[in-house]
């Protein structure tokens, strides 16, 4: 047993961490809500980079590597808060043409739910009928599939195990910066004569955020390694608790500021919930692991 | 990234599992709770028999008299030996877990010798004197005084929360030889022999009504120079030393067993009619979620230690956190799904319950463990 990120796999993550910090830093990501709307061009930088085509075998042209690294991809995009439907195109490479390069936008019907449905060029599912919502997220547009019942979801279509993995996987990327901008900020802002982060108030907030973030982070790496359902499941109550939780905390620690447009806590908030709503409830999450109990 | 056993991890559990199916059926019937002297004999017997096959000691390193086993069988061991049914680690955990490896780390040669054989041997029991009524979490405030007088030290004061004191041979004592230093200066670590003439244990009865730990009242006690383990005034650097190990692999077999637990809960609630209950059935399919979670952090934090071949790091805490408060929810649910049961003294899950209560006070506070979390890794300040 060796639980550990290999050299290939921490150059991997440290390659798209780069190239994200180049292509989609903090700037970007105040001009895409001032501007929204899905970068084309950025998005044929992570065809070319192979980020969809990441698990396609070499023999179709993709880069042949597995979940593990598709996770790693997946956290970093999570953790540049990286905007439009990637795991639908990720999970289209190889089927759909185009998607494995970045030429093409596929997105997927999930839950009653359709993201970035007028950008996309494809859209698997039954997306007949969507009429638009006002999404709480300024980064993700929804579409709400009308025939849906809100109690019966998963009539639609059974969520793909891969698809709520590498969506625990944006989850925990986006936890993790959550932790890091409020350390950032609890040992910068000054209150009372000294920084906030040596109230012990603070530093409890921060500390449970972090122990959040890395339970979560064992469970989604293990679940990649295993590709277990049961594995897949808990990393998603984990990673989805981790992000929703980290970023309520971290709006918390940043007081009025936290509650403002201007701040992008609200859109790490925002886009941790529009995920909770992807692969099926989180109550069926929680059944498949009560049913594992008893197996 | 890999969590599969290398052909040497698989032929080390192989191994282990034949032993352990042949070994664990020749042990004595289980003593009482409360029958103290029949648990050391029972702790000290089991650790007899790791020793007999090679297997005390694993994680130790050679030239201290273990195995200088990997982080990663270590951890095997601990969860072959819970799956298994083995005896807990019980009377012998400070020795094993604390003051062997203190003194390992930090002790002569003569005391090497004298004292590692015994404790891998299943001779001798050892107890923890760091916690006194007035330093507890705050444990460089202690108050108990060591003067100098020719070649011992004359102690006085007393401890508190001494785990086994009852049926000790060695206590690993924490005393204040320089009162003028700074707290955290000014402490010497001793070993304490508890027959000495001026040693007084009284057990203390806890929640649970059991009498898991004792007060030791230390009146003049004369301890022998040769018993200090490192330099005077350097015994907070010295338990520090060892102090994270006790963060480290010491939850392992017990987060096996919490799984354990968990199966056996949803099996009770199927058949007591509880699984029909939606609330309780996602309760119990989060708290697999979360122990799966742990057992795959133990990996993690296992695969760490080995890889910068040293002592498990501040991870420990951030596992104890959760951890701690994880067992606690553990057995509330199983109040749950039990009923009226839950309140049965003779029901195993009640104990386990009452006893969960003093894991996020034990071993550093769950406040305490935050702290460390906040300044150690996340960087911020040092609070006033």
């Amino acid at each position: 047993m060796r639980f550990q990120l290999t050299e290939d796999q921490r150059a991997l993550r440290d390659g798209v961490r780069q190239l994200l910090a180049r292509r989609f830093d903090r700037e970007a990501l105040r001009a895409a809500v001032r501007a929204p709307g899905l970068d084309r061009a950025l998005w044929r930088g992570l065809g070319e980079a192979g980020f969809f085509a990441l698990r396609l075998p070499e023999k179709d042209g993709g880069v042949g590597l597995g979940l593990p690294e598709a996770v790693l991809a997946f956290e970093e995009a999570g953790r540049a808060l990286l905007p439009g439907p990637l795991v639908a195109t990720h999970l289209a490479a190889g089927t759909v043409p185009g998607a494995a390069t970045g030429e093409a936008v596929v997105t997927a019907v999930d839950g009653g739910l359709v993201e970035w449905l007028a950008e996309a060029d494809v859209v698997r599912g039954d997306a007949a009928g969507a009429v638009p919502l006002r999404s709480v997220d300024p980064l993700t547009p929804l579409h709400r599939v009308a025939s849906v019942s809100p109690t019966e979801p998963a009539a639609v279509s059974p969520a793909d195990p891969v698809a709520v993995l590498l969506t625990a996987a944006e989850q925990l990327g986006t936890a993790t910066r959550a932790c890091e901008t409020a350390v950032q900020h609890a040992r910068t802002r000054e209150q009372f004569g000294q920084p906030i982060g040596a109230f012990q108030a603070v530093k409890h907030l921060c500390a449970d955020m972090l122990v959040r973030a890395e339970v979560a982070r064992a469970a989604v790496y293990a679940a990649a390694v295993t590709a277990d359902p049961a594995d897949i499941a808990a990393a998603r109550l984990l990673a989805d608790e981790a992000a929703v939780r980290g970023a309520r905390d971290c709006l918390q620690v940043h007081g009025g500021m936290g509650f403002t447009w201007e701040s992008e806590v609200q859109l790490l908030l925002k886009r941790t919930w529009v995920r909770t709503h992807r692969g099926g409830r989180v109550t069926e999450s929680e059944e498949t692991l009560a049913a594992e109990l008893l197996s | 990234m890999d969590l599969a056993d290398t052909p040497e991890e698989q032929e080390f559990r192989a191994r282990l599992r034949e032993w352990l199916a042949k070994a664990l059926p020749t042990l004595p019937p289980k003593p009482s709770p409360e029958d103290w002297p029949g648990r050391r004999a029972y702790d000290l017997g089991w650790q007899r028999m790791l020793y007999d096959a090679g297997y005390a000691g694993l994680h130790w390193p050679v030239d201290a008299g273990g195995q200088g086993a990997t982080p990663t069988q270590h951890l095997i061991f601990l969860e072959e030996t819970e799956k298994a049914g083995a005896p807990y680690v019980g009377a012998n955990f400070v020795g094993l877990l604390h003051a062997g490896p203190t003194i390992a780390a930090e002790g002569t040669a003569e005391q090497r010798a004298r004292w590692l054989p015994p404790i891998l041997r299943g001779a001798e029991v050892w107890c923890q004197g760091f916690s006194e009524p007035d330093a507890g979490s705050d444990l460089a405030a202690l108050r108990t005084r060591a003067r100098r007088d020719g070649d011992d030290y004359v102690v006085s004061g007393s401890k508190i929360w001494t785990s086994h004191a009852e049926v000790a041979d060695w206590c690993e004592l924490l005393v204040r030889t320089d009162p003028e230093a700074p707290k955290h200066r000014g402490i010497t670590w001793l070993a304490l022999p508890m027959d000495a003439p001026g040693v007084t244990v009284r057990p203390l009865k806890t929640l649970a009504g059991s009498a898991e730990f004792a007060e030791v009242f230390l009146d003049e006690v004369r301890v022998p120079v040769s018993g200090r383990v490192g330099e005077e005034n350097d015994g907070w650097r010295v338990t520090m030393v060892t102090l994270s190990f006790e963060r480290g692999t010491a939850f392992v077999g017990e987060v096996v067993a919490c799984r354990r637990v968990l199966g056996e809960l949803a099996r009770t609630a199927r058949e007591n009619g509880r699984w029909d209950d939606p609330v309780l059935r996602r309760r119990l399919g989060r708290l697999n979620a979360e122990f799966r979670a742990l057992w795959r952090l133990t990996q993690w934090n296992v695969s760490e230690a080995e890889r910068t071949g040293g002592v498990p790091g501040v991870g420990g805490s951030v596992f104890k956190l959760r951890y701690s408060h994880a067992r606690q929810e553990l057995y509330d649910t199983a109040a749950e799904v039990l009923g009226p049961d839950a309140l049965d003294l003779d029901r195993p899950w009640t104990l386990d319950r009452l006893s969960s209560l003093s894991y996020t006070i034990a071993a550093g506070t769950s406040q305490i463990q935050r702290n460390i979390v906040a300044e150690r890794i996340l960087g911020l300040p040092k609070g006033r």
